[in-house]
């Protein structure tokens, strides 16, 4: 069971109340793609990746952006047991997507970052390391069910 | 492997961020001790308090290595022997607090530059910032 401060969901709450779903999904996927290249391995069928203006303007990137967070919306909304909020995803990206875990990693890596740059100053240090632990947790989940 | 011109972004972006070495290199410090607090371990020896004169002059000094090897990266071995020979023998920082500490970088750069920490100036300055660290581990064994 993850312990959370009153600190850590207060910051999580508020940050997920302040962020634009459909600029910050899209924007996250869309850095993935072109930070971790190796990514789109995964996004054959997207169309156009060839660059990053490519990528940032390409509507598949987009909407799956989208859709990844409102999926962590679901977190948010269940807290304390994040681990079964997400077996079944864990289950598809497994067996059906055949996602290696790492990139979760990777794409969370490039969630915090576009966070930070929306939120300026008030993405401290502490809000940071809340923000962190949580998508850990959420990483953590989604990789839980391969075998 | 950067291009030619991912080079000159980098070498523009930290040439831009000289002036204000030491906010951004207290503020990358801080936010490594906020989020691995193993990190802090190197530094019981100092006051790594926000705002305190050791954690600025400190971030200052790394942010000013960082800018000075942005400016020829084809010579970074050269340009971080010295402190690579400090990190090896003296500092032996465990090389994964390289890691932590570059995320944070690129995270406060991102807070400081916002819109303008664009996908490919990110993928630049992460590859930069490996490579920094890669090199600054070289002596380690």
């Amino acid at each position: 069971m993850v312990e959370w401060t009153d600190f850590e969901r207060a910051t999580i709450a508020d940050i997920f109340s302040k962020i634009q779903y459909e600029v910050v999904g899209p924007a996250a996927l869309a850095r993935c793609l072109v930070v971790y290249p190796w990514t789109q391995r995964y996004f054959g069928n997207f169309g156009n990746l060839y660059n990053a203006a490519a990528i940032s303007g390409n509507p598949m990137v987009a909407k799956h952006g989208t859709t990844i967070l409102h999926g962590l919306d679901r977190a948010v909304k269940n807290m304390d047991d994040i681990k079964a909020t997400y077996a079944e995803l864990s289950v598809l990206h497994s067996e059906k997507l055949h996602v290696d875990p790492d990139n979760f990693k990777l794409l969370s890596d490039c969630l915090t970052i576009v966070v930070a740059a929306q939120l300026g100053k008030a993405f401290s240090g502490e809000v940071q390391a809340a923000f962190q632990k949580f998508l850990a947790v959420v990483v953590s989940a989604l990789g839980r069910q391969y075998h | 492997m950067l291009s030619a011109r991912e080079k000159e972004l980098i070498a523009e972006i930290w040439d831009r961020l000289t002036p204000v070495a030491e906010d951004i290199g207290a503020e990358a410090l801080l936010r490594m001790f906020a989020t691995e607090p193993g990190s802090k371990t190197y530094f019981s020896h100092l006051d790594i308090s926000p705002s305190s004169a050791h954690l600025r002059s400190h971030g200052k000094k790394i942010v000013l290595a960082i800018a000075e090897g942005a400016k020829d990266i084809s010579q970074l071995a050269v340009t971080l022997g010295p402190l690579q020979t400090l990190h090896a023998y003296q500092l032996r920082i465990d090389p994964t607090n390289f890691k932590f500490f570059s995320h944070c970088m690129l995270v406060t750069l991102a807070a400081h530059m916002r819109n303008d920490f664009t996908p490919v100036a990110h993928a630049a300055m992460d590859k930069y910032l490996s490579a920094f660290a890669a090199v600054l581990a070289e002596k380690f064994r």
